[in-house]
Formats: structure tokens, C-alpha cells, sequence
């Protein structure tokens, strides 16, 4: 249990197992975040850190366990909790036919959250000015990967999933990310993120190996999930 | 905007940008449908016999090939999860899309279709069923069109299989479409012929989203 803060718990997810393709991925991990909170997902590769930011996107359902925000599950309401998050996958999910801003637009759009002003802001922030009007197709793997990152910054959700969020990002641009980071989580913003190197969460971040929680005594109990 | 509109808007868009993909359907249509009279020789009561069904399947074959614009691009570069963390319920979703497919594929068919039904020597009466059936069929072919594409996202050689699946469950729309233009050919009354047609839609409306949005849902895990 990754308690992060003495604030109450807003997102907590509690004794999840899941399997992907039939094959066991992780059984009893549990975490919790508290407005303002961050948590690190470290560990080897195919260990399952980005099972658990879609199991908390609510992308892909648990075999086990409950997912809650504020007390309730997030499966009452899906509509409600995807609204809240602002999800970075490992990828970019851009088209190359539009520009960046356009890019950044339309995600925005289509999740009801078009906001100009925050638009330019995210945009400013991290350096993209200059390429928001050339199109996604034109642009480096770490140009591209900025884009999503301002489609996440200006979102305005509370909860950032990011799924290796430095993949191909300069210094310059990594420290442009901790501090959007930074503001997001003084905003009582949250943030859960997969990375294997040395990004600065800020103050008070903790962190989670989902590869320590293997399938192993509840193998039996798998096994009767999946039938 | 609603998302259920920002959704239409983003591939609207994306189709503009992209021309060459409607371009490409559109021209498969007009080629296949002008190479018949070519084949067929200067037989102008044999492609006046045959032409409702040419049309028919020609527009078909060629919606065929735009499927693989739904969904794949999405699944591959990471769009697809963006859109259903859209909040938007999966069914939407999936209307949203279909809708945005019959705008830029279904409403081109239809007005290209009378042009090229001259080439085919189509028997005058015809023409306004044609363009009447068109109206109530494609909508048809874009709402199972999205229900093919939601159920092979991420397989392998996706474009045929979207064939497989979807093809068959047109028949129904083929035989009345055809027989209208065929009633319409010969004086008889179309009307029972157009009242199926609006009934497929009318089933295929509410019921093919879910289908679609089922199929999306087995896809993500």
C-alpha cells in the first residue's frame, strides 16, 4: 500500500489482479493517491506498469480488486471517470495530416475539454510555439512526444496517467515537463507515471513495482477467474 | 461542442487532410462501374438490364475499402484510446464514426451514382429510386461497416476480413435496393421495396452502435 500523503485518499485502488491475453500480469496490488499526490511505477520492463495506468484509466478491467474515486467505483460511473484523467500512452496519438495545435484541438475537443487559452499556455510551456503550426508528419519522436504532453497539460484533468512520458525528450524539455508537473500537482492535481529514469516528480512522491506483487499463491484463484 | 460532434469534426477534418483516401474510393466506383460497358460491348439492353445491380455492388466493393479508415489508424498510433477516455459512451462513439464515414463516403456515392448510371444506360424512371435508395442504403453499409471494423481492430490483413464479415449481412440491403430500381425500370410500384430499406435502417440505427461498441470494448483488453 503506497500511502502518499496525510491528506485523505482520492483515488485507491485496492487488491487488483489482472490478466492480459489469458496470461496473469499482477494479483493483490493496491495503491492510493491524495490530491496533490504523484506515484513512481519503476520497475523492469514487461513488469506491468502500463497495465496499471490502464487499469486506472479504466481502459482494461480488473479480474479482481476495486478501483474508486472519492469513495465510489469508477465502474458506476465510466463516463464520469474518464472525464477526470488525461491519459499519455506510449503513443503519441497524433495525426501526421494535422498540426500540432490542431492535433492537440481536436484530442481536446473530443473530450469536451477545449480550452484555447490552456491550449496556448501548455503550449508555451513546453517550448512549442514555433512547431504548433507544422504538421505532427514534419515533426522529431521528441517534438511529437511534447505535443501529447501539452494535449495532458492543457486537459485540466485531475489525474495525469503518463506512460513513459520522457521517451525521446531533451534536458531542456524534461525539465519543462517536472515543471508542469510541478504546477499540476500544487493545483492539487495527481499523477501516476511509468519511467525508467530519473524524473522529478517533486516532494513526497512515492513509489510502486507492480512486478512485486506476482501471481503466485492465487495462481488457483486465476484459474477460476478466468473460467 | 459536444464530443459526440467533436468526434464528427475530427475525422471530417482528418478526411479533408487525407483526401487521397476518399479520392481513392470514390475512383475505385467510377472505374469498376466504367469498365462494364467496356467489357460488355455496345449492348445497350444488356447494361440497361444489369446496370441497378452494378451499381449496387460496385458502390459495395468500394465502401469495402474505406472500412479500414474507422478504426485502424486509431488502434495503431494510440488515438483509439483517446477517443473512448472521451467519456463518451462507446455506442456514441461508434454512431459518431459511422456518421463521419457516410458523409465522406456514403453522400459522395450518392451523388455520383446517377452520373455514372448514364454510362450504364439506366432506364430513365429509374433514376429517382436509385438516388432514393442510395439515401436509405448507405447509411445502412457505414452503421455495419463500423460494426466490421470495431470487431477486427488490431487483427492482421483487418480490410479483408472487414469484407468477410460485412458483405453478407448486405445482402438484404442489395436485393430490395436493386429490385426498387428494377420496379422503378419497369412502372411497377417501388414503395414496399424503399419500406424494407427504411426499415433495415431504422433496425440498423440503434442496434449496430452496440454492436460496434461491444465489439470496441473486447478490443482494448
Amino acid at each position: 500500500m503506497a500511502q502518499l500523503s496525510p491528506a485523505p485518499a482520492r483515488l485507491t485502488a485496492t487488491d487488483i489482479a489482472v490478466a492480459r491475453g489469458g496470461r496473469p500480469v499482477f494479483a493483490g496490488l493496491s495503491l492510493a493517491l491524495a490530491p496533490g499526490g504523484a506515484l513512481r511505477l519503476a520497475g523492469p520492463n514487461g513488469g506491468g506498469k502500463s497495465t496499471v495506468l490502464r487499469v486506472v484509466a479504466g481502459l482494461l478491467s480488473p479480474l479482481k480488486g476495486r478501483i474508486s474515486w472519492d469513495g465510489t467505483a469508477i465502474t458506476d460511473d465510466p463516463g464520469a471517470h474518464a472525464r477526470r484523467i488525461a491519459y499519455l500512452g506510449h503513443a503519441d496519438a497524433l495525426k501526421s495530416a494535422l498540426t500540432a495545435r490542431e492535433n492537440a484541438e481536436a484530442a481536446l475537443a473530443v473530450a469536451g475539454r477545449a480550452s484555447p487559452e490552456a491550449l496556448d499556455r501548455a503550449l508555451a510551456a513546453l517550448d512549442l510555439q514555433r512547431l504548433a503550426d507544422l504538421p505532427a508528419g514534419w515533426l522529431s519522436a521528441g517534438q511529437r512526444r511534447r505535443v501529447a504532453l501539452a494535449r495532458v497539460v492543457a486537459s485540466g484533468c485531475p489525474l495525469w496517467l503518463l506512460d513513459e512520458p520522457t521517451v525521446g525528450l531533451d534536458a531542456a524539455s524534461v525539465g519543462a515537463l517536472e515543471r508542469a508537473i510541478a504546477d499540476h500537482r500544487t493545483a492539487g492535481g495527481m499523477i501516476i507515471a511509468a519511467t525508467h529514469i530519473a524524473l522529478d516528480l517533486g516532494a513526497g512522491d512515492a513509489s510502486l513495482d507492480p512486478g512485486a506483487f506476482p501471481w503466485t499463491a492465487a495462481a488457483s484463484a486465476f484459474d477460476e477467474a478466468l473460467v | 461542442m459536444s464530443p459526440f460532434l467533436a468526434v464528427i469534426a475530427r475525422d471530417l477534418r482528418l478526411a479533408r487532410r487525407q483526401g487521397t483516401d476518399i479520392a481513392m474510393t470514390l475512383a475505385f466506383f467510377v472505374v469498376v462501374v466504367a469498365l462494364f460497358p467496356l467489357g460488355l460491348g455496345p449492348t445497350p439492353d444488356l447494361l440497361a438490364r444489369i446496370a441497378p445491380a452494378v451499381l449496387w455492388i460496385t458502390a459495395l466493393l468500394a465502401a469495402m475499402l474505406s472500412f479500414d479508415r474507422l478504426f485502424q489508424q486509431d488502434s495503431e498510433d494510440g488515438g483509439l484510446d483517446q477517443l473512448v477516455l472521451s467519456g463518451l459512451p462507446l455506442a456514441l462513439l461508434a454512431l459518431a464514426k459511422a456518421c463521419a464515414h457516410w458523409l465522406t463516403t456514403g453522400l459522395p456515392m450518392l451523388v455520383l451514382a446517377p452520373v455514372l448510371a448514364i454510362s450504364l444506360n439506366l432506364a430513365p424512371d429509374s433514376y429517382a429510386t436509385l438516388v432514393a435508395t442510395l439515401a436509405l442504403g448507405t447509411p445502412v453499409v457505414s452503421l455495419f461497416g463500423v460494426v466490421g471494423a470495431a470487431l477486427v481492430v488490431g487483427a492482421r490483413r483487418a480490410g479483408v476480413l472487414v469484407a468477410l464479415i460485412v458483405l453478407p449481412l448486405l445482402i438484404p440491403v442489395l436485393i430490395f435496393a436493386v429490385s426498387a430500381i428494377e420496379a422503378a425500370g419497369a412502372g411497377l410500384p417501388v414503395r414496399v421495396h424503399l419500406l424494407f430499406l427504411g426499415a433495415i435502417l431504422a433496425g440498423a440505427i440503434p442496434l449496430a452502435p452496440f454492436a460496434a461498441g461491444a465489439a470496441l470494448r473486447q478490443a482494448l483488453d
